[in-house]
């Protein structure tokens, strides 16, 4: 069935090695993310209609716009537009960061206006100041709602980061296609061997990640 | 930018804008199907289809579309299953996007609260009335949003399609771009496509889910 | 009598909806006022205003000759000698019953632990949940959280007490338990200001029955001479709205 191709030589290592670049990308860009998502989606609650309107614009782009549409304008657009040559994996960090932080932002808003008033009423009414009501109350709320889609951020980041071959990264479907030419002659089925590895090994990556984000949802829903 | 190049692009662009949507809306006809029928299955508990159901889910949420591609299109002609790659691409959407509608609709379904199986069963319903005229409605309008975010997310997907040789807008842009440099013309064509390929979708999901809130809350 | 809490001429609106109109009332140390009226006639807002929850536009409210202003640094201070609970779903859902309740007195007033630790303890065995003090919100029950949010006003020792609601939003089984708290806070001689729709609660527990409506104080009262006798056309007609007869 073309599995043997894995075991020969270096080959698992040079997948593995490929699937470690896709995961680093992710891995930058998914912290990115997270911190400049907090700080968009706090200004998206303060209800600042120039802010609001430039934040939807950003938003809605994201929302229509392919991953992969984004990463030709940055790695093509970009150089053209100003001559600056970037890396390819600069153009994915941008735009993953790019796509990333509008997610998150969109989280962040999400999970501050979903804590009813309430909480905050009865904090007040027990005498804690503000700054006491956001710390122990509120942003433990938010906290436990954001994590667990956070963390299903994360997996889909690294689905998304695959896109990066399609500009030239050497990461783990690239290692797969080199494997498979290399031994066309010897190993005709290495496709379907080869590919349903990586198949699995993403499956292997993202699977415990999604279930540990619904399993930390599931506890702690209120 | 040079207008006269846009315009001598337009129908290379507009010819695999069709190819995309074409393929593009097959495979979310395709998701709709599977993700409807996965959620039946896990909704009435079916033995064996449901473990095998929950399986396919989970493999196909937590893989990229890419790998699933490259496996249909590359990995089963190697023994022996041989597609072309407009089917290849319709299947693989599909596939992809019946995980995510099959998780929506079983939602949309457990959603419908008990009260309404019970109240139905009082007016003397069958069960298999009860279902398709009660519950089945809710279910569904209770899924439309999610549903119509997955639309977005696999019209979005179709961006991938390149990758096996179809001749998409992705393609189309990459090739011209290869081939004359003209870089902003392509993106920008490329952009343009894309906003009036997904701008509907994205207006219309606003649009159902105000409705929506409306006819369930009144508000 | 001593007087805790004074309002004075107290007016509130919403744009251009009058909620409450030149309300005075005056509240005695130890009294129990209960405030009824229908839907809608400001009785929570009134409350709400008194904790300084809302802006005050006219009048005053004075907590024993202090203003209560939510705008000025003292608001805090005046929180704290003013209990409140709220209709439902007050509790903090990501604490446990016990937290909740140390939550206040650790922070705001800074007391010690082991001390709080064991009057929470106390106070939680006095209102039948000494069982539940580890768990969440979420595995309580209605009337079970509402009493835990007693508590946690309690605990404070505030000089006023204030109900909105409180069994409102709770299944008709498991409203007795937690008025039999209030009941028993009032033997107390604990100063409380209720809002409730329950009247034979009110009847049974008030020293002086206020209606209001439409954001006046259309009636006041002794209970007896409230439910009995009623001297207005519109607390007669609001009673008659609880009263069930086979036409």
């Amino acid at each position: 069935m073309g599995i043997e191709v894995i075991f020969k030589g270096k080959n698992l290592i040079r997948l593995l090695e490929g699937l470690g670049i896709a995961m680093k990308i992710s891995m930058i860009s998914v912290a990115i993310s997270i911190v400049l998502g907090i700080i968009l989606g706090m200004l998206m609650t303060m209800k600042k209609p120039a802010v609001n309107a430039v934040l939807r614009a950003y938003l809605e782009i994201v929302r229509i716009m392919p991953q992969m549409v984004l990463l030709f304008i940055v790695f093509f657009g970009i150089t053209k537009m100003t001559g600056i040559n970037l890396s390819a994996e600069t153009a994915s960090l941008i735009v993953f960061s790019f796509w990333g932080t509008a997610e998150m932002a969109d989280l962040v808003r999400g999970s501050l206006i979903s804590i009813p008033a309430i909480q905050y009423e009865s904090s007040m009414a027990l005498g804690l100041s503000g700054f006491q009501t956001y710390v122990y109350v509120i942003i433990p709320q938010i906290i436990r709602r954001l994590i667990p889609l956070s963390i299903n951020l994360i997996t889909r980041m690294i689905k998304t980061t695959s896109l990066i071959m399609m500009i030239g990264i050497v990461e783990v479907l690239k290692v797969g296609q080199q494997i498979i030419e290399a031994n066309r002659k010897t190993s005709p089925k290495a496709a379907f061997g080869v590919f349903a590895v990586i198949f699995l090994l993403y499956y292997l990556v993202c699977g415990p990640i999604s279930a540990l984000s619904k399993m930390l949802e599931k506890r702690w829903e209120n | 930018m040079d207008l006269e190049v846009i315009r001598s692009y337009i129908p290379l662009f507009a010819k695999a804008f069709f190819l995309t949507l074409r393929i593009g809306w097959i495979g979310i006809a395709l998701a709709i199907l599977i993700g409807m029928l996965s959620a039946f299955v896990l909704y009435f508990r079916i033995p064996m289809l449901s473990g095998f159901i929950k399986f396919y889910i989970e493999l196909f949420r937590n893989t990229p579309l890419l790998i699933q591609l490259f496996f249909i299109y590359f990995g089963l002609p190697a023994i022996g299953l041989s597609i072309s790659a407009e089917v290849c691409g319709a299947v693989a959407l599909g596939l992809l996007g019946g995980s995510y509608m099959a998780e929506s609709f079983r939602s949309g379904l457990e959603a419908v609260p008990y009260i309404q199986t019970e109240s139905a069963m009082a007016l003397g319903m069958s069960k298999g009335r009860l279902f398709i005229s009660v519950i089945l409605p809710q279910a569904i309008s209770i899924s439309v949003p999610a549903i119509v975010a997955n639309i977005i997310f696999l019209l979005k997907e179709t961006s991938v399609f390149s990758a096996i040789s179809l001749m998409d807008l992705m393609f189309t842009a990459k090739d011209l771009i290869g081939l004359y440099y003209d870089t902003t013309e392509s993106l920008f064509l490329l952009v343009i496509f894309y906003v009036i390929m997904l701008l509907p979708v994205s207006f219309a999901g606003s649009f159902l889910e105000k409705k929506m809130r409306y006819s369930m809350f009144g508000d | 009598m001593e007087e805790i809490l004074k309002i004075e001429g107290l007016s509130k609106s919403f744009d251009d909806l009058t909620v409450l109109e030149d309300i005075n009332l005056t509240v005695a140390k130890g009294e129990v006022v209960v405030i009824v009226g229908p839907s809608g006639c400001g009785k929570s807002t009134l409350l709400r205003c008194i904790n300084g929850l809302e802006s005050i536009e006219e009048g005053k409210v004075l907590l024993d000759g202090e203003t209560v202003n939510p705008t000025t640094g003292n608001i805090r201070k005046l929180r704290e000698r003013i209990g409140m609970v709220f209709q439902s779903y007050d509790l903090f859902p990501h604490m446990t019953i016990l937290d909740n309740i140390m939550l206040a007195p650790l922070k705001v007033q800074k007391r010690d632990k082991a001390e709080v630790k064991k009057e929470a303890e106390e106070l939680l065995a006095r209102v039948g949940l000494s069982s539940k003090k580890d768990n969440y919100p979420r595995q309580l029950s209605g009337g079970q959280k509402q009493r835990v949010a007693i508590v946690r006003a309690l605990i404070m020792n505030p000089e006023v007490l204030l109900f909105d609601e409180v069994t409102a939003a709770l299944d008709p089984e498991m409203v007795r338990e937690v008025l039999d708290v209030i009941l028993d806070l009032a033997s107390q001689d604990r100063t409380m200001i209720i809002v409730t729709h329950e009247m034979a609660f009110a009847k049974a527990i008030a020293d002086r029955v206020v209606l209001l409506d439409a954001g006046t104080i259309v009636e006041q009262s002794d209970p007896i001479s409230f439910f009995e006798s009623p001297k207005t056309e519109r607390a007669k007609k609001f009673l008659s709205t609880f009263e069930y007869s086979k036409q």
